[in-house]
């Protein structure tokens, strides 16, 4: 059941308990008390809303970043990635298979904010190798969903 | 001498009546800010992989006549469908027809198996295209009428009363369009000892089988003496949200599938060969895709049923498809000017239950194939709408007693 609330709540998180009782077929009550439980045990961290800061005319400029480190005794890769997701410029922080080892991505108002983050901060953090910095030039489609959906409802208003 | 102009159409034609739902669809077309709960196909667009694999077969130069039976790769996989799905056995070789929907299926079955003068039973409230087909070809069809109290479920004792020594064939269609209805194992055993018992034809358009919500579906075919009896009819219109392709099936016996086999390969030739293709990917990896839409429709049917049931409307839960057909009974109104003043009051379109047959009388047709936001939305319109009526209703009988 926390699975199937889990599933509406990711795609509509305004959904009220009683319209995800209805829709689920279980009682309002079951369902608050699910929510306030996985609040609390940090399944559900945030309420948030996917915005396209682009056509909201907001200025903004992403960079994700393959950082390769030296992993330390005891701790791993874990220390340094805390090190690096405590900056608030930093939205995102994986470790990753492959060839670098963590991906960072990083948002700021412009180019120079990002790049000068990326040299003086990120850079020059002890057990950090290399960087390798990717601009985003455009994005199509995020958390699932297509920014400038071209889809719409085609369908005869009346149809038997 | 010349014919008289409306001397050139068959009185065939001519007399068959025009369309319930085409009134009101040119009312509806001519009103702005509609949102529209009578839509009969799914809200989604054909799951992208199928969409693809058709470019995918036409830059290969798929372009041609198929096999009048249909490819036989898909056959394969229908026959393969079928058995998982259902329980059925159908040879791919023989027994299977791939059709332009399942509307082409219906139209070839009738009049495979018609001899003018041949009564077809067929329940109602129902779609809208089987009587028209049945007098097409040349039989009398023969109304069996399901009750709101029944859940709208075919009844032995109402078919036994229709039946008679013309009496041919049956045509059954669960999971219903308009009523959301399904007969389970329980409610078909009776039909088919009666299938058999009268040497009846059933012809069983299994639209909706995928659509169901509460155990799997049953096809009459699976029962014990019906596999020889009954054709299947069903296709990808609706549980793969391929509606616009217009590609179906149908499987029988041997010898109907051969005859319905003749008379589509002089009329149709074959089905369209990207719908075949897209088909073929639907069944060999579309069933998550269902799955998922499956769930939805789930969802937004309970809770369209459950503020339905908050106005106040009386409302069995339907168990398959995506319609909810209501009782409006308690407004005092017509399903008709129900739904007309529905539509002009608060701009919500919805199919009036007379569309379907007169048993229809009293009931509206709301299809849940539309966006949660925009159900809310129209529920709430409707709600308010129903409020006012009663309100009114109300001063109207208090200034009656007075």
């Amino acid at each position: 059941m926390r699975k199937e609330i889990l599933e509406l709540l990711e795609t509509d998180s305004k959904l009220t308990p009683y319209q995800i009782a209805t829709m689920l077929g279980i009682d309002k009550s079951k369902v608050e008390k699910e929510i306030e439980a996985m609040e609390e045990e940090g399944i559900i961290l945030q309420y948030s809303t996917l915005i396209n800061w682009e056509k909201a005319g907001v200025e903004q400029v992403s960079a994700l970043i393959d950082v390769k480190v030296t992993p330390q005794r005891g701790v791993g890769f874990d220390d340094i990635a805390e090190r690096i997701y405590r900056f608030p410029e930093v939205r995102s922080v994986m470790l990753m298979s492959g060839s670098y080892d963590l991906s960072v991505e990083v948002t700021g108002r412009n180019i120079k904010e990002v790049a000068q983050f990326v040299s003086q901060k990120l850079a020059t953090l002890e057990h950090v190798q290399s960087t390798m910095t990717h601009f985003v030039l455009k994005r199509y489609k995020q958390q699932g969903v297509i920014l400038e959906n071209k889809e719409k409802d085609r369908r005869q208003v009346i149809s038997p | 001498m010349k014919l008289k102009k409306g001397d050139r159409i068959s009185p065939l034609v001519k007399n068959l009546p025009p369309s319930g739902i085409r009134k009101f669809f040119d009312l509806v077309a001519n009103t702005k800010g509609v949102i529209s709960l009578g839509v009969g196909e799914p809200d989604f667009v054909t799951p992208w992989h199928i969409r693809e694999a058709c470019f995918y077969s036409l830059e290969q130069g798929y372009t041609m006549y198929t096999s009048n039976w249909g490819m036989p790769e898909l056959r394969k996989e229908i026959s393969n469908f079928l058995y998982k799905r259902y329980n059925l056995e159908y040879n791919p070789d023989n027994e299977i027809i791939v059709t332009v929907g399942a509307s082409e299926a219906v139209d070839l079955a009738l009049r495979t198996i018609i001899t003018p003068g041949d009564e077809v039973l067929i329940p109602e409230p129902s779609y809208v295209s089987y009587k028209p087909c049945a007098v097409l070809a040349g039989a009398k069809p023969v109304v069996v009428q399901t009750s709101y109290k029944d859940e709208f479920k075919l009844k032995e004792e109402e078919l036994n009363k229709k039946i008679n020594s013309k009496t041919k064939a049956l045509v059954l269609c669960y999971p219903n369009n308009p009523t959301g209805a399904i007969m389970e194992k329980k409610d078909l055993e009776g039909i088919a000892r009666t299938a058999v018992k009268n040497d009846l034809i059933v012809i069983s358009d299994e639209i909706y089988s995928e659509l169901t919500y509460n155990g799997n579906h049953v096809s009459i075919a699976s029962f014990p003496r019906m596999r020889d009896r009954t054709i299947v009819i069903n296709g990808f219109s609706k549980a793969w949200a391929m509606t616009g392709w217009r590609i179906g099936f149908a499987a029988g016996p041997r010898d109907i599938i051969e005859a319905m086999v003749k008379i589509h390969q002089y009329t149709i030739l074959c089905a369209p060969v990207m719908s075949q293709m897209a088909a073929l990917e639907a069944l060999r990896n579309g069933g998550e895709e269902v799955e998922k839409m499956v769930k939805q429709y789930n969802q937004r049917r309970r809770f369209v049923v459950s503020k339905l049931r908050e106005m106040g409307l009386e409302c069995f839960e339907p168990k398959g498809a995506f319609y909810v057909f209501p009782s409006i009974k308690i407004t005092g109104m017509t399903s008709e000017s129900f739904a007309e003043e529905l539509l002009k009051q608060e701009k919500v379109a919805v199919v009036p239950g007379t569309a379907f047959g007169e048993s229809g009388e009293g009931h509206i047709r709301i299809s849940y194939a539309a966006s949660l936001k925009n159900l809310t939305k129209a529920l709430d319109r409707m709600a308010y709408f129903i409020e006012n009526l009663t309100k009114n209703k109300m001063v109207m009988d208090k200034v009656m007693e007075s």
